[in-house]
C-alpha cells in the first residue's frame, strides 16, 4: 500500500519512539534528545517504558514533541528509532502511515521486513561504532549518541544544545565529555552527507516553555517532604517508588546538613521490609517527628495492620504511594491508579483515609509539603498517591514555589506550658467538636500529660477499657475528625464547557493531560462536557454537586475496576447509573485520542448530535 | 476493677532518691496479669531499677508489642509515655521513636512470641541496626495471651500444659543477639530479683542495643513438670556466670570486694559495671568467647544467666546516620524549610 498523502509533515509536533534494549545505556541518550528539543523552546513530553529487567529485555522510550504544550501521550508514532530486533516487528505496526523509520542499516535487511507507506532511513551505526572504536563498551554506549546526532539533522535540532547538555553532564570530566561531542558530530556529518535533511517532521525554535522546569514526580515529592519538614524517613525497595527515598536522601545532604556540623537533620533507614519501614514512621510520628515512607502497592499491603493502629490510635503519618500495574507483582515498571480502594479502606475493621491526588509533579511537591501539615493537623495517616507516570517520568511543568511566609502546621500539641496551668489533658478527648484532640509528645512534663497508647479500645482519657458505649463514642468522633478532613483537603479543580451541557467528567492524577487535551478534542467536534478533577478524599461536597449536575458524568479512570467511581457511590450516595466508567488500564499510560474516542462512542449510545461542527 | 489506678498517696516518709521521687512514681496501675506470673517479678525490678538510677520517669518511653508481657509496661512508670503497638512490631516503632527524640530513654518490653516467632525479623534488625534502648524479652516458651501454644524459644521435648510435645528446636535469642551485633547481652531470671535489677540499671545505662532475656514462668501454661520454663526447672539448671553491682558515674567508687573477683568495665557514659565474677574463666568483653561459653553450657543443659557481654564503647543508630544533636522532633521550620530562594535556584537546574 503506497500512501496517499506522503510521507506526515509537521513542525514542532509529532512522536518519536525509540526501542532499544535494556541496560544498553539508550535511556540517557534518549534524554538528552528530549532535553535538547527542550532547549529550543518546545515543549516534550518524554515517556520511558521500561521492562522490570537490569538488562536485556526490551524498553522504549517515548517523546512527544508538541508546541501547544500538551503533556499527556497522544498515541501513534511519526518516527520510530528501530534499534531492538527482538521487537522489530511491532515497532514497525506501530508507526503511523506515512511516518518514519530509523534503523541501523550495517547489515541488510529482506525487502519483506519492511513496509511500503512510510519512510525508510538507514544509518550503519554498527559500522560506523567499529571503524571509530575498538572497545566494545564505548561501541554501545556511543551507538546512542551517534542516532542522536543524525537525529539533529534529520529533525533540525541545534546542535549546539546537544553540545551544551552533554557540557552540563560531563562538567569537570573531560575526558567523556570530548568523545560524547565527538560521537554526536559523527551521525551528525553522516546524515547530512547521506540523508535527505530535514525529513517531512522537524522542530523550529519556538518560545513555548517559558519558565517551566523539567522534573521527575518522584524528585518533587522528595523535595516537598523536605519542605514538609519531614525528619525521618523509612522504606523498602520497590520501584516505582525507591527514586523517592533516594531523592530525598540527595536533597536532604543538599538542605538539610547542618552548616556547622556538617550533621544531619534527618534519619533515612532502609528497613527490612514494609512492615519495619511504617512501623518507624509511626514510631517517630508518635514521638513528634514528621515522617514518612515511600512504596507502592505490594507494600501498602503489608502496612494494612499497622496503618489500622495508626488510625485508631490517632498518630500522624505520611505514605506515598507510587502505583503500578497490580495486584500481585503485576506490571512493576507500568502505570496504573488500582490502589485506590485499598488505601481508602486500609486495614481491618472500619477505617477511612485522606487520599491526595496529585497530578503532576508541581501538585506532587505541593502536595507532599501539604501531607504533613495535614498528618499533624488531623493525627492520622494521610496517602499521597502518586502513578507510575508522575513518579518516574519527567514532566514539564510550572516552576515550584514556596511562600517564606508559611509555617508547618504541628497540629493540636499540648504544651509543657499548658500542661503546668493546668489546661485538663484528655488524649482522646473533643474539647472543639472537629474530633480531632490533643495530644503530648512523650517527655514533655514529669507530671502531667503522659499517656498510653495502644491498639485496643480506650476512653476519652486513654484509659483501657472493653465497654461498648465507649468504643461507639471513639470511632464517632473518628468520623467527626474525617468530616473535619473534608475541610482540609485540596478542592477539586472544576473546569466547565464553553457551552451548557448535560455531560460532565470525573478524572485524577496522571490523567489530567489527556483529558485536558481529549476535551479540547471532543469540543473541537463540538460535543461539550464540564470537567472535574477530584484532588482528595474525602470528597467534598462540591464532587456531590456536579454530580448532581450532570445527567451523566464519565469516571476516566487507569484501573480496571473503576475504583474511584465505586468510592463516589459509596460516600456520596449517589446513583451509580449517573456514573459512567472510562477504564484505561494496560499498563500504559492513558491517551487523550482513547479518552475521546470511549467518549465519543458512549455519547453517541445516547444519539447526542454535536452541537457544533467544527470544520477540521 | 483491678485496672484503675492506685491512688498515689504519698507517705511523708518513703523513701525518695536523688530527684525526690519515691518509689510510687516509678510505679503504673495494678498489674491484671495472673498471681504469681513472672512478667510481675520483671515489672517490680524494672520499677526499683529506675528508682535506683534517679531517671525521671517522663524521661523513659516505654513501648511494647502484644501479649501477657506486652501489657506490662501500663504496671510500671505510670508517668511515662506508653506505646502498645502490634504484635512482633515493637522494635520498629521504638526504632521510630528513638530516631525522633534521641534524648529519651527508650524500653522496649517484648514476649518470646512476640520477639522470636512472629517478630523474629523486627528484633534481629533492631539489633543489627544498634538501636539505642533497653530491649528485655520476658521469654516464658509460650504465648501466655493466647493460652498456651508453643512459642519459637520452647525446648525441643518439653511439654505443653495440653501434653502436647514441641518438636521444633528453640530460638536462643540471647546468641541471635550476639551474633546480630547487640552490644551488651544479659540473661536473667524473673525469679532472681537481684541478679535482675541492676543489670536493668546498667542495661540502662548502656549506649547502645543492650539485649535482656529474662526467664519468665507462665504459672497458667508452663509451670508444670515437662516445662523448661518453669520455676523449679529454671532454679535447678540456672548457671550463674557473674554477679552485677553497677555504679551510676555519680557514684562514689567504693572497693569492698576481693580482688581477683572483681572486673570493672567502664562504660561510655562512665559509669562503672562491676562483676564478681562466679566463674573465673568467664570474659564478657570478647563476643566470641560469650557465644562459645553459652553453647557449651547450653550443650550441658544449663541456662546461663548473668551479663554475657559488653562493648563499653559500642555506638548506636544515632552515630551511624551522623545525625545532629538536638532531637529532631525539635528541629523548627526554620531548620527544615530550605526557602522560596533555595527553591527558586533549584528550578534553574532544572530548565
Ligand atoms: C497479628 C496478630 N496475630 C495474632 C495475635 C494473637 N496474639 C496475641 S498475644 C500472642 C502471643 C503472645 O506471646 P508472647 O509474646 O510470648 O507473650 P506472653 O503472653 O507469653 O507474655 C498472640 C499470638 C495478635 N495479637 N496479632
Ligand atoms: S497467662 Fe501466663 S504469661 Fe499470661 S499473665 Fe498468666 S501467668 Fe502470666
Ligand atoms: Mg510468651
Amino acid at each position: 500500500m503506497k500512501v496517499s498523502a506522503g510521507p506526515i509533515q509537521a513542525v514542532n509536533d509529532f512522536v518519536v519512539k525509540f526501542a532499544n534494549v535494556n541496560g544498553s545505556g539508550s535511556a540517557s541518550a534518549n534524554l538528552l534528545f528530549a532535553k535538547a528539543i527542550l532547549r529550543m523552546g518546545i515543549p516534550v513530553a518524554p515517556r520511558n517504558i521500561f521492562p522490570s529487567n537490569i538488562q536485556g529485555l526490551p524498553t522504549w522510550f517515548e517523546v512527544r514533541v508538541n508546541a501547544a504544550g500538551w503533556r499527556g501521550r497522544r498515541g501513534g508514532v511519526d518516527l520510530m528509532v528501530a534499534m531492538n530486533p527482538q521487537t522489530w516487528d511491532q515497532d514497525l505496526k506501530e508507526i503511523e502511515p506515512g511516518g518514519y523509520l530509523l534503523y541501523d542499516s550495517t547489515k541488510p535487511l529482506p525487502e519483506s521486513k519492511f513496509r511500503d507507506d512510510i519512510s525508510v532511513i538507514g544509518v550503519p551505526l554498527t559500522e560506523i561504532c567499529n571503524r571509530e572504536y575498538s572497545d566494545t563498551r564505548q561501541r554501545q554506549l556511543f551507538k546512542n549518541i551517534i542516532y542522536v546526532g543524525a537525529l539533529s539533522a534529520l529533525l533540525e535540532i541545534d546542535p549546539e544544545e546537544i553540545a551544551h547538555l552533554i557540557g552540563d553532564q560531563y562538567k569537570g570530566k573531560e575526558a567523556l565529555l570530548k568523545p560524547n561531542v565527538h560521537a554526536m558530530t559523527i551521525g551528525r556529518n553522516y546524515a547530512i552527507n547521506n540523508l535527505d535533511c530535514p525529513l517531512g517532521i522537524k522542530v523550529r525554535r519556538a518560545n513555548a516553555v517559558g519558565d517551566r522546569i523539567f522534573i521527575e514526580g518522584n524528585s518533587a515529592a522528595a523535595l516537598g517532604a523536605v519542605y514538609g519538614g519531614a525528619t525521618v524517613a523509612a522504606w523498602y525497595p520497590i520501584t516505582p517508588s525507591s527514586s523517592m527515598a533516594e531523592a530525598f536522601a540527595r536533597h536532604c545532604r543538599k538542605f538539610r546538613t547542618e552548616p556547622a556540623s556538617g550533621r544531619a537533620r534527618y534519619a533515612i533507614v532502609q528497613a527490612e521490609d514494609e512492615l519495619a519501614s511504617i512501623g518507624i514512621v509511626i514510631g517517630a510520628g508518635w514521638n513528634g517527628a514528621r515522617a514518612f515512607t515511600c512504596t507502592s502497592g505490594p507494600g501498602i499491603s503489608l502496612m494494612q495492620e499497622f496503618i489500622g493502629l495508626a488510625y485508631f490510635a490517632e498518630i500522624p503519618a505520611v505514605l506515598f504511594d507510587v502505583q503500578r500495574g497490580s495486584p500481585s507483582t503485576g506490571m512493576p515498571t507500568r502505570t496504573q491508579q488500582a490502589d485506590v480502594l485499598s488505601c481508602a479502606y486500609a486495614s481491618h475493621g472500619d477505617t477511612k483515609h485522606v487520599l491526595l491526588f496529585p497530578e503532576d509533579p508541581k501538585e506532587a511537591f505541593e502536595f507532599a509539603a501539604l501531607s504533613f501539615d495535614l498528618a499533624d493537623r488531623l493525627q492520622t495517616p494521610i496517602f499521597v498517591m502518586l502513578d507510575l507516570d508522575v513518579g518516574m517520568q519527567d514532566w514539564l511543568c510550572e516552576p515550584l514555589t514556596w511562600d517564606d511566609a508559611r509555617t508547618h502546621d504541628r497540629g493540636k500539641v499540648m504544651s509543657y506550658e499548658a500542661l503546668e496551668a493546668g489546661e485538663e489533658f484528655g488524649r482522646y478527648l473533643d474539647v472543639d467538636g472537629d474530633g480531632i484532640p490533643y495530644r503530648t509528645y512523650p517527655g514533655t512534663h514529669p507530671k502531667r500529660g503522659s499517656y498510653f497508647t495502644r491498639g485496643t479500645t480506650k476512653d476519652r482519657y486513654a484509659r483501657y477499657t472493653e465497654d461498648g458505649a465507649t468504643y461507639v463514642d471513639n470511632m464517632e468522633r473518628l468520623l467527626r475528625k474525617f468530616e473535619t478532613a473534608k475541610g482540609l483537603v485540596p478542592e477539586p479543580v472544576r473546569r466547565d464547557a464553553a457551552h451548557a451541557t448535560r455531560f460532565g467528567v470525573i478524572y485524577y492524577g496522571s490523567t489530567a493531560p489527556a483529558i485536558d487535551e481529549a476535551l479540547a478534542a471532543l469540543a473541537a467536534q463540538g460535543i461539550h462536557l464540564d470537567a472535574l478533577r477530584v484532588r482528595a478524599f474525602p470528597f467534598q461536597d462540591s464532587i456531590a454537586d456536579f454530580i448532581a449536575a450532570h445527567e451523566q458524568v464519565f469516571v476516566v479512570e487507569q484501573n480496571r475496576d473503576a475504583q474511584l467511581k465505586s468510592l463516589l457511590v459509596n460516600e456520596l450516595l449517589v446513583d451509580p447509573a449517573r456514573l459512567m466508567p472510562v477504564l484505561h488500564y494496560d499498563g500504559t499510560p492513558i491517551t487523550a485520542r482513547f479518552i475521546s474516542g470511549e467518549i465519543a462512542g458512549k455519547l453517541a449510545m445516547f444519539n447526542v448530535t454535536p452541537l457544533r461542527k467544527v470544520a477540521p | 476493677m483491678t485496672y484503675l489506678a492506685k491512688p498515689k498517696l504519698h507517705h511523708p516518709d518513703l523513701a525518695k532518691n536523688k530527684l525526690g521521687y519515691t518509689h510510687r512514681d516509678y510505679e503504673g496501675t495494678v498489674s491484671t496479669l495472673c498471681a504469681g506470673c513472672g512478667h510481675d517479678s520483671i515489672s517490680a525490678a524494672i520499677i526499683q531499677a529506675f528508682f535506683e538510677l534517679d531517671v525521671a520517669p517522663h524521661r523513659v518511653a516505654k513501648l511494647s508489642g502484644i501479649g501477657c508481657s506486652s501489657k506490662t509496661p501500663t504496671y510500671f512508670l505510670g508517668n511515662s509515655h506508653g506505646f502498645n503497638s502490634v504484635h512482633g512490631r515493637m522494635p520498629s516503632v521504638l526504632t521510630g521513636a528513638n530516631l525522633a527524640n534521641r534524648e529519651l530513654i527508650y524500653l522496649g518490653v517484648s514476649g518470646d512470641g512476640d520477639s522470636a516467632s512472629i517478630g523474629l525479623g523486627q528484633f534481629a534488625h533492631s539489633m543489627r541496626r544498634g538501636v539505642n534502648m533497653v530491649y528485655i524479652v520476658e521469654n516464658n516458651g509460650v504465648y501466655g495471651l493466647t493460652k498456651g501454644q508453643f512459642s519459637a524459644t520452647a525446648d525441643k521435648g518439653s511439654k505443653s500444659k495440653r501434653g502436647a510435645i514441641n518438636n521444633d528446636e528453640p530460638i536462643d535469642m540471647v546468641m541471635m543477639a550476639l551474633q546480630l551485633g547487640a552490644s551488651f547481652v544479659a540473661r536473667s531470671f524473673s525469679g532472681d530479683k537481684t541478679q535482675l535489677t541492676p543489670l536493668i540499671k546498667a542495661a540502662v545505662q548502656h549506649q547502645g542495643a543492650a539485649f535482656l532475656d529474662v526467664i519468665s514462668p507462665c504459672v497458667a501454661f508452663n509451670n508444670h513438670a515437662g516445662s523448661t520454663k518453669s520455676y523449679d526447672f529454671v532454679r535447678e539448671h540456672n548457671e550463674s556466670v557473674n554477679r552485677l553491682d553497677f555504679m551510676p558515674q555519680h557514684d562514689e567508687i567504693t572497693a569492698d570486694y576481693a580482688p581477683g573477683s572483681l572486673r570493672e568495665v567502664r562504660q561510655h557514659d562512665g559509669s562503672i559495671l562491676r562483676l564478681r565474677k562466679l566463674h573465673e574463666d568467664y570474659d564478657p568483653s570478647d563476643r566470641i568467647t560469650a557465644m562459645d561459653f553459652l553453647q557449651r553450657r547450653h550443650a550441658d543443659g544449663e541456662i546461663v544467666t548473668g551479663l554475657l557481654y559488653v562493648d563499653p564503647d559500642a555506638g548506636d543508630l544515632h552515630v551511624a546516620l551522623n545525625t545532629v544533636e538536638t532531637p529532631l522532633n525539635r528541629l523548627g521550620a526554620s531548620e527544615l524549610i530550605p526557602g522560596a530562594a533555595a527553591l527558586e535556584k533549584f528550578n534553574a537546574t532544572l530548565r
